[in-house]
């Protein structure tokens, strides 16, 4: 900046000076523009460390009380009674884990299914529709999401799927008699279905269609159908990045707090029956953040904070390990 | 790449001086200097048994005419190579014969295109079936990324072929010599495989369904000098076998491995069209058409 206001008064001359005033000034407005830029990123790669660094020190600042009396154990206890200071995390970290998986298994179907036809079986012209549709399906707000899980998901849930996975199902003991309201583990996990749908959805039709053409063609010029050549070439070359799409998947709906809490029940129980209410690290902490009993309970939320930042992180570099292997591979 | 007369008394000679290699005859075991058979004569005698018959058959692109009017035979056991300049539908022609162009947008097809008599265009054709007794390798060796081995038994295991399945990739290798060089990694992954040795993988995996005919798109264009000379050498082997049909824009290669050689080119509406067709020596030395006469000689394309 100094160096520049020396410089800034060019004198206004003709021809072969004025060139050279030009391209000095050229040369400055580089400078600066390539000094600015490089300030810039280092201010971003900054806020980076010191957001992450923050937010990990803060939740093991907040926490610290909490893992002081409980320890590591806290993970593994049920019992969430405030007034007798009895805190452990086992039924959130079960509700998390419960309506992610569930909703994972749900989203992997029906989003692999989607990625496949958008990729490879649709005609160009409906490809072209669907696919910005299901981009916009993760615009939607979550607590849109989650008023509809109440209207629309939640009835359906009782009245409908709930009676009949448990006529089919019962036996396993994880669809028990429906609950009342369809507040419930399952329903959550349908939404959050939603939720990881697009995602899940959006990235497989992008990994199914990095797989050569002259692959696909090579399966066909041996006498596969279409399935066959899914089945035995697309599926295989690309799973460790499909794999990888789950698993962001798979944090996405861990860390989701608003939406679950609409329609979870927000009881700490841990029950097999998918269909009784539960809850989750997240919409825990979004539920009773706000007013806490005591400070241990406050420092107990925080802990539970940690816990959903560690699954978060481990879901995280799973993740990246299975998609750079794979990306080894072919 | 000279393949001179020399070559051919070579080959007598290792024949005369290792009369036992332990398998058959047709298989060429070790890599090394460019063995062939003498080539077969020609002999009028002999009716062949027609396996493609083409009766003005044209293709469109959407609105575009890429192929116009062509009618050949394609007869049993002989190589048949397709040459002719870029864009002049040799391609697209050789595509049409396991229906690999179906998928194309826009692609149509009319004329008569029959198959051992069979309308391969017809309601009844299945493409599936078709594609499993027309195999086809392509211009750039795509083998799957799986291991050797998988590469070669997939689409037997695909098509319900799972009797003896080892013995049926064995063979395959070795019909497209390749076994020598890795019988002992067939676990390994194919993609480790140099060009050469990839595109004869595909080969291998085209004969393991024992097909009819094996098409070749330009097999050996990515491949360097020696890998093309040992695609050629097999491609002798395999036309004892299959019926084979290559398009080739090398017409050094056309001559070196092809009994009967058809001519395609651009007509006046930049139209791709067949031009001539005749035996490849005829065709070489004594050319009917004046483009033929051209392209042959360098003065086109």
């Amino acid at each position: 900046m100094r160096r520049m206001s020396a410089l800034s008064p060019a004198p206004p001359l003709s021809g072969p000076a004025q060139e050279r005033a030009r391209r000095a000034r050229l040369r400055l407005t580089d400078l600066r523009a390539s000094r600015t830029l490089t300030v810039l990123a280092w201010i971003g790669a900054a806020v980076i460390v010191i957001t992450m660094g923050s937010v990990g020190f803060q939740v093991i600042r907040g926490a610290s009380e909490a893992i002081g009396r409980f320890g590591p154990l806290f993970a593994f206890h049920a019992a969430w009674i405030p007034n007798l200071n009895k805190l452990g995390g086992l039924s959130y970290l079960y509700g998390s884990l419960v309506t992610s998986l569930v909703s994972l298994v749900f989203a992997t179907i029906l989003g692999v299914s989607i990625g496949i036809f958008l990729a490879l079986l649709a005609p160009r012209p409906v490809a072209n529709v669907i696919g910005p549709l299901v981009e916009m399906l993760a615009a939607i707000p979550t607590v849109v999401l989650g008023l509809i899980g109440i209207i629309v998901i939640s009835p359906f849930s009782a009245h409908t799927l709930e009676p009949l996975f448990h006529g089919v199902l019962g036996w396993t003991g994880l669809f028990g008699a429906p609950a009342q309201n369809g507040a419930s583990l399952f329903t959550a996990s349908l939404v959050l279905t939603i939720m990881v749908l697009p995602i899940i959805s959006a990235l497989s039709r992008d990994i199914f269609r990095t797989v050569p053409q002259e692959l696909r063609d090579g399966a066909e010029a041996l006498g596969a159908t279409r399935w066959e050549m899914i089945r035995g070439v697309v599926l295989p070359t690309t799973v460790s990045g499909i794999t990888g799409a789950c698993v962001l998947g798979f944090a996405r709906a861990m860390g989701e707090a608003i939406a679950v809490t609409q329609v979870v029940g927000n009881a700490s129980l841990i029950h097999a029956n998918l269909f009784f209410p539960g809850t989750t690290l997240a919409s825990a902490i979004a539920n009773q953040f706000e007013s806490p009993q005591n400070s241990l309970t406050e420092s107990a939320l925080y802990y539970l904070a940690l816990i959903l930042l560690i699954v978060g992180v481990l879901t995280s570099i799973v993740s990246r390990r299975i998609i750079s292997r794979g990306a080894k591979l072919t | 790449m000279s393949v001179s007369e020399t070559t051919t008394d070579e080959f007598d000679d290792t024949l005369i001086a290792e009369p036992d290699r332990s398998a058959p005859a047709r298989i060429r075991l070790s890599p090394g200097p460019t063995r062939r058979p003498t080539p077969e004569p020609a002999a009028p005698a002999i009716t062949r048994q027609i396996v493609f018959d083409a009766r003005g058959v044209w293709v469109d692109y959407g609105a575009k005419r890429a192929l116009e009017d062509v009618t050949m035979t394609i007869e049993r056991n002989l190589a048949t190579a397709l040459i002719g300049p870029s864009g002049c539908g040799k391609s697209t022609f050789l595509r049409c014969l396991n229906r690999m162009n179906d998928s194309i947008p826009g692609f149509s097809v009319g004329g008569e295109l029959r198959y051992h008599g069979h309308d391969l265009y017809g309601p009844t054709a299945n493409r599936v079936e078709v594609r499993r007794r027309i195999g086809m390798v392509f211009q750039k060796p795509n083998p799957f990324p799986k291991s050797i081995y998988d590469n070669v038994a997939w689409a037997p295991r695909n098509l319900g072929m799972k009797d003896g399945l080892d013995e049926r990739v064995e063979r395959a290798l070795r019909g497209a010599a390749l076994w020598d060089e890795v019988k002992d990694r067939l676990k390994q992954s194919a993609l480790g495989l140099s060009g050469g040795q990839q595109q004869r993988l595909c080969i291998a995996r085209a004969i393991a369904v024992e097909p009819d005919v094996v098409l070749l798109d330009e097999p050996a264009s990515a491949l360097d000098p020696i890998a093309t000379a040992s695609i050629e050498d097999l491609i002798h082997e395999l036309k004892l076998r299959y019926t084979i049909v290559i398009v080739t824009h090398n017409m050094q290669q056309a001559m070196r491995v092809a009994d009967r050689t058809a001519f395609f080119s651009l007509d006046e509406n930049r139209t791709g069209a067949l031009i001539e067709y005749a035996d490849t020596k005829t065709l070489f030395s004594h050319p009917a058409d004046s483009r033929t006469r051209d392209y042959i000689t360098g003065q086109f394309g």
